[in-house]
C-alpha cells in the first residue's frame, strides 16, 4: 500500500519487495512525484459525479469485448451460402460478415454473451455521456477553467455516436443495411460532391463490396483510437483541474472537500467498474439486443417495418422523417433540400449545446475560475436553455419513432409528423419559458426559507385564537448553502456620450451583449438573494418561531 | 449489538472534542461555518459492527469466486445449442443465460464488496485540499514569453522571409499527396446512377418464383415484386444491381388510373414502379389496395400508385419512376426500355 520508505529500512538495505520495485520505478519514471500529488488526491462526493464514471467503465468494457469480437468476426462482403447451426437461415445467401456474426452468436461458446455485452455497453456508454453532459451543463461545471474539457467530452459524444453507427452496421443485417442505405441517400443529397463522396465511400455504387471492411477499420481502429486519446486527455484534465463541488459548509472556490483517492475513492471507483460490468453482463444474459438472426441478411430490395436506428441516432432519424420533401431542379441539377437540410441541421443541433459555454462566458464577461457548482435554479436562463435543448432533442426522437408512436398509441402518423414539425419550433420556446418560471419560483422558495425558516408542519394556536404554522429557523450551514451562490448584475452599455458631448459609437456586438446580459441577469431573470439586513430585520422583529 | 454494550471510550462524545457545532455568526448569519464535525458510523465505534462489515465484504468476495467457478463449469458442461425455459423470460439459450448470470454475479460481487468496504470500514473523514490557480504567475509568464522571443529570434524565421514562405508552401502542399491517394477509393459516378439493368425486351421475372409472368398472373389489388430477366441471386454484383432494378407491380382497374402517361405506360392496368423510395432509397413494401397507396416503412413517404406514384405524404421529393411495360409475342410481360429517369434518392446531377 504505502510506498514511503522509512530511513530505518533503507539503512538495513532490506526494504520490502514492493518498496524496492517502487524505488526502481521511481529511479526511471519519477513515480514518487506523481504519487505525491495524486495518491491522496481529494475527490468530492455527489451521486451525479458517478455518471462520468459509468461512461468511462462502459468504454473500457466496449474495448475489452470488442477485441474479443474481432477474433471471430470476418469483415467481408463476400456472398456465401449459410450452412451453420441456425436452422431457419440454412441455405440463405449472406455476406461473410453476417455469417460470422451468426457464428459468434450460435457456435462460439459465450460469443453471444460478449456480443450482447458489447452492444449493451455501447448503448449505456452513449446514454451515460448524454446524462453526464447534462449534469455538467446544468450545474455550470463547464465554466472556466473547464471549457476545453467540455469540448473533449462533446467530441467523445459525437465520435461515440459514429462509432456506434459504424459498429451496428458491421453485421450487414437487413436492419443495419437499411440504415446504411439511409446514410447513402443522405450523402447523395449533398450538392456538387454528394455522388462522388458516395462512390468513394462505397467503392462504387451502393452497396458494393467494400463498406463493411471500410467501416470495420473505422470502427475498430480510427474512431476508438481518437476516442481513447480524448478519454485520457479528459481524465488528465479532471485530475489537473480537480473536481468541482457543490456549495456547502466548509466548501469554497479555493478548496476541494471529499475523500482521498487512496483508499476510499480507489475502492469505490474501482468497485464501481465491476458493478457496471456486472450489471451489463446480467442484462446481456436476460435481454437480447440486436437479434440479427431474426432480422435476416441485408438485401437492398427488402425491408422490415419499424426500422429504427439505435437510440442515439434517433434524433437525426426524426429530422429526416418530418422534413417536407423539398426538391429544386435547375439547369440540369437537383438541390435535394428535403434531405440536405436535415443533414445540415443534424450537426447544428449538437453544436448548439457545444458552443453554449462560450456564449455564456461572453455574456457574463467573467474571467475567474469557477469550482463551485451552481444549483440549476440559480442559473435560470442557462437551465431554461438546457431544458429547451433537451426538449428539441426529444421532439426529434419522437419524430424518429413516429411509426412506433402511431402503432403503439393508435395515433395518425400524419398527425404525429405534423406535431413534430410544429413542436420543432414551438416546444423549445415553451420549455424555455416554463423552465425559467419554475427556476424563479424555486429561487423565491429558497429566499423564503432563508428569511422565514422551514415549514415545520406544527400548527400553533395563539391566545387570541389565530392559528399559525411554526416556522423553524435554518441552521447556519443551511443558511450558508442557500445563499452561497453569486448573482451577476447585467452588463451596461455605459454612456453613449463622453464628457465632451461627443457621441461614442457602440458596436452592435456590445449592444447584443448588453441585451443578452439583461435577459440573463435583469430584473425578471433572477430573484435577488436575501441579504443579511433583510434577515436581521425579520428575525429580530416579530417572531413566529 | 445494542448501543449499551459499546465501551464508553468509543462513544463519539469522548472521541471527538474539537468538532462542536459553531454557533451562528452574530454579524453574518450567512457566513460559512466551516466543515461540519465528523459523524461517526456504527463501525467506527462498535468493533462488532466493523466485524460484521468485514464478514459481509468477505462473503461478497467469496460469492464472486464461486460465481467464477460457476462460469467455468457452465462453459464446459452446457452445450452451446441447449435451450431452457426460464420464467418470465421464456425459452432462452441456456449457455448464454448461465454465462451471463455467473459473470454478472462474479463482477457485481467484487464491486459490491469493494464499495461496502470503502463505505463502512475505510475512513470517512472528509478532507480538504487547496486549489491553486491554473494560470501561471506573472514571473513565469514573463519568462516563457522571453524564452519564446529568444527562440524565435535565434531561428531567424522572422528575418529570413524566403525560408519562411517556402516552408509554409511545402507544408501546405504535401498533404495533397494524401488526398490524391484517396482517389482510388472508388470509381467516378459518371452516369451509373441513371441506368439500371432494364432494357427493351427484358422479361419481368417474379422475385419469389423466379419465373417470367403473364398479365393474368397479376390480379387486381395484389402487389408483386419483380427483377429483370437474367439477374440471379448468386451473381456477383446482384446486390448492387437489385438496389436499382427492384420493381413492384400492381394492377389497378384502368378506369381508376388517373395519370394519363401512367396509363399509357401500363399494360392492361398493370403498373410497374421502381421499388426504391425516392427519398433515401428504402424499398417500398407496404401497399394499401383500397386506396392504391404505397408506403415506405422507413420514413413513411406515401405514394399514390393510381396517380403516377406522386408523393401524397412524407419526406420524399418526387414520384416513383415508372417502367414502360408490355407483353412479348409469347404473352410474357416485358420491359419496353430502361426507366427514363434515375431511380432511388435524388442527387445533384439528377436534374
Amino acid at each position: 500500500m504505502s510506498t514511503t520508505t522509512t530511513p530505518e529500512s533503507r539503512s538495513r538495505g532490506k526494504a520490502p519487495a514492493g518498496e524496492r520495485v517502487a524505488d526502481w520505478a521511481d529511479g526511471r519514471l519519477g513515480i514518487y512525484s506523481l504519487a505525491k500529488a495524486n495518491m491522496r488526491k481529494i475527490f468530492p462526493d455527489h451521486w451525479s459525479f458517478m455518471l462520468g464514471e459509468i461512461c468511462l467503465y462502459s468504454f473500457l468494457i466496449i474495448i475489452l469485448t470488442g477485441v474479443y469480437l474481432t477474433l471471430f468476426f470476418h469483415p467481408s462482403m463476400n456472398e456465401v451460402e449459410y450452412h451453420g447451426s441456425y436452422v431457419p437461415l440454412q441455405g440463405q445467401l449472406m455476406s461473410e460478415a453476417y455469417k460470422s456474426t451468426l457464428d459468434i452468436s450460435f457456435d462460439v461458446r459465450g460469443g453471444l454473451l460478449i456480443r450482447q455485452i458489447h452492444h449493451w455497453a455501447a448503448l449505456v456508454f452513449l446514454a451515460g455521456m448524454f446524462v453526464h453532459m447534462m449534469r455538467v451543463f446544468f450545474t455550470g461545471a463547464f465554466r472556466k477553467p473547464r471549457e476545453i474539457n467540455w469540448l473533449f467530452g462533446f467530441l467523445l459524444f459525437v465520435l461515440g455516436m459514429f462509432t456506434g453507427f459504424t459498429g451496428y452496421s458491421l453485421p450487414d443485417d437487413l436492419l443495419s443495411g437499411t440504415g446504411i442505405r439511409f446514410m447513402e441517400g443522405a450523402i447523395l443529397s449533398v450538392p456538387i460532391v454528394g455522388t462522388y463522396i458516395s462512390f468513394f465511400l462505397f467503392g462504387g455504387e451502393f452497396p458494393g463490396d467494400d463498406f463493411v471492411a471500410r467501416f470495420f477499420s473505422i470502427h475498430v481502429l480510427l474512431l476508438p483510437g481518437i476516442m481513447l486519446g480524448l478519454v485520457v486527455a479528459h481524465l488528465i484534465l479532471v485530475f489537473y483541474h480537480k473536481h468541482t463541488q457543490f456549495a456547502g459548509p466548509g466548501k469554497t472556490n479555493n478548496n476541494v472537500v471529499g475523500m482521498p483517492l487512496l483508499p476510499v475513492y480507489m475502492a469505490k471507483a474501482g468497485g464501481f467498474f465491476f458493478l457496471v460490468f456486472g450489471v451489463l453482463a446480467a442484462v446481456s444474459a436476460i435481454a437480447t439486443i440486436n437479434p440479427i438472426w431474426a432480422i435476416g441478411p441485408y438485401r437492398p430490395d427488402m425491408v422490415s417495418t419499424g426500422a429504427q436506428p439505435d437510440w442515439y441516432m434517433g434524433f437525426s432519424e426524426g429530422l429526416i422523417r418530418v422534413m417536407p420533401g423539398w426538391e429544386i431542379n435547375f439547369w440540369g441539377h437537383t438541390l435535394v433540400l428535403g434531405v440536405f437540410i436535415p443533414l445540415v441541421i443534424f450537426p447544428l443541433v449538437l453544436a448548439a449545446i457545444a458552443v453554449y459555454p462560450f456564449i455564456e462566458s461572453w455574456v457574463t464577461g467573467d474571467k475567474r475560475e469557477h469550482h463551485i457548482l451552481d444549483r440549476p435554479r440559480n442559473a435560470p436562463t442557462r437551465t431554461a436553455f438546457g431544458v429547451a435543448w433537451i426538449t428539441w432533442y426529444f421532439v426529434l426522437l419522437v419524430g424518429g419513432g413516429n411509426d412506433l408512436w402511431a402503432t403503439h398509441f393508435h395515433l395518425s402518423i400524419n398527425a404525429i409528423t405534423w406535431f413534430v414539425r410544429i413542436a420543432f419550433f414551438v416546444a423549445p420556446v415553451v420549455a424555455f419559458i416554463v423552465t425559467k418560471r419554475i427556476c424563479l419560483g424555486l429561487q423565491r422558495r429558497d429566499k423564503d426559507k432563508v428569511l422565514h425558516g422551514r415549514e415545520s408542519g406544527i400548527i400553533k394556536r395563539l391566545p387570541h385564537g389565530e392559528f399559525i404554522e411554526v416556522h423553524e429557523p435554518l441552521s447556519q450551514e443551511q443558511l450558508h448553502t442557500l445563499t452561497a451562490h453569486e448573482q451577476y448584475a447585467p452588463v451596461e452599455i455605459g454612456p453613449t456620450v463622453d464628457e465632451n458631448g461627443v457621441r461614442r459609437k457602440v458596436p452592435a456586438t456590445e449592444k447584443l451583449r448588453a441585451k443578452l446580459s439583461k435577459g440573463y441577469y435583469g430584473e425578471d431573470a433572477q430573484i435577488p438573494k436575501p441579504t443579511v439586513e433583510e434577515y436581521k430585520e425579520i428575525t429580530s422583529g416579530h417572531g413566529h418561531h | 449489538m445494542s448501543s449499551q454494550d459499546i465501551p464508553e471510550e468509543n462513544l463519539p462524545v469522548t472521541q471527538d472534542t474539537t468538532g462542536s457545532v459553531k454557533l451562528a455568526d452574530e454579524k453574518n448569519p450567512f457566513a460559512d461555518p466551516g466543515l461540519p464535525p465528523h459523524e461517526h458510523r456504527i463501525q467506527d465505534i462498535d468493533e462488532r459492527a466493523a466485524k460484521r462489515s468485514e464478514r459481509t465484504v468477505a462473503l461478497l468476495f467469496t460469492l464472486s469466486m464461486l460465481a467464477t467457478v460457476g462460469f467455468i463449469a457452465s462453459y464446459v458442461t452446457i452445450p452451446v445449442d441447449k435451450s431452457v425455459y426460464i420464467f418470465p423470460l421464456g425459452h432462452i439459450g441456456a449457455l448464454n443465460f448461465a454465462l451471463g448470470m455467473t459473470l454478472g454475479v462474479a463482477l457485481f460481487a467484487i464491486g459490491a464488496g469493494a464499495v461496502h468496504w470503502a463505505r463502512t470500514l475505510m475512513s470517512d473523514q472528509e478532507l480538504a485540499d487547496e486549489r491553486h490557480p491554473i494560470e501561471a504567475s506573472p514571473e513565469v509568464r514573463a519568462k516563457v514569453m522571453d524564452d519564446f522571443r529568444q527562440g524565435a529570434k535565434e531561428s531567424v524565421l522572422g528575418r529570413r522571409k524566403l525560408i519562411r514562405n517556402t516552408m509554409f508552401g511545402a507544408l501546405a502542399l504535401f498533404p495533397l499527396s494524401g488526398v490524391v491517394l484517396l482517389r482510388d477509393l472508388g470509381p467516378l459516378p459518371g452516369t451509373k446512377l441513371r441506368h439500371t439493368l432494364w432494357s427493351k425486351g427484358k422479361l419481368l421475372v417474379n422475385m419469389n418464383t423466379n419465373e417470367p409472368m403473364r398479365p393474368s398472373d397479376i390480379i387486381v389489388g395484389s402487389l408483386t415484386f419483380a427483377k429483370p430477366e437474367g439477374l440471379e441471386e448468386h451473381d456477383h454484383g446482384f446486390q448492387t444491381e437489385i438496389a436499382k432494378a427492384a420493381l413492384m407491380l400492381v394492377r389497378i382497374q384502368p378506369d381508376n388510373i388517373k395519370d394519363k402517361q401512367s396509363l399509357e405506360w401500363s399494360h392492361e392496368g398493370i403498373l410497374a414502379y421502381s421499388k426504391i423510395c425516392t427519398h433515401v432509397g428504402c424499398p417500398i413494401s407496404l401497399y394499401e389496395q383500397q386506396t392504391h397507396h404505397a408506403l415506405c416503412p422507413c420514413h413513411q413517404s406515401t405514394f399514390d400508385l393510381a396517380d403516377g406514384a406522386r408523393v401524397i405524404f412524407g419526406p420524399a421529393g418526387h414520384a416513383l419512376p415508372q417502367l414502360r411495360i408490355g407483353v412479348n409475342d409469347e404473352g410474357y410481360l416485358e420491359a419496353l426500355g430502361d426507366f427514363d429517369e434515375p431511380v432511388g434518392p435524388a442527387f445533384w446531377e439528377r436534374g
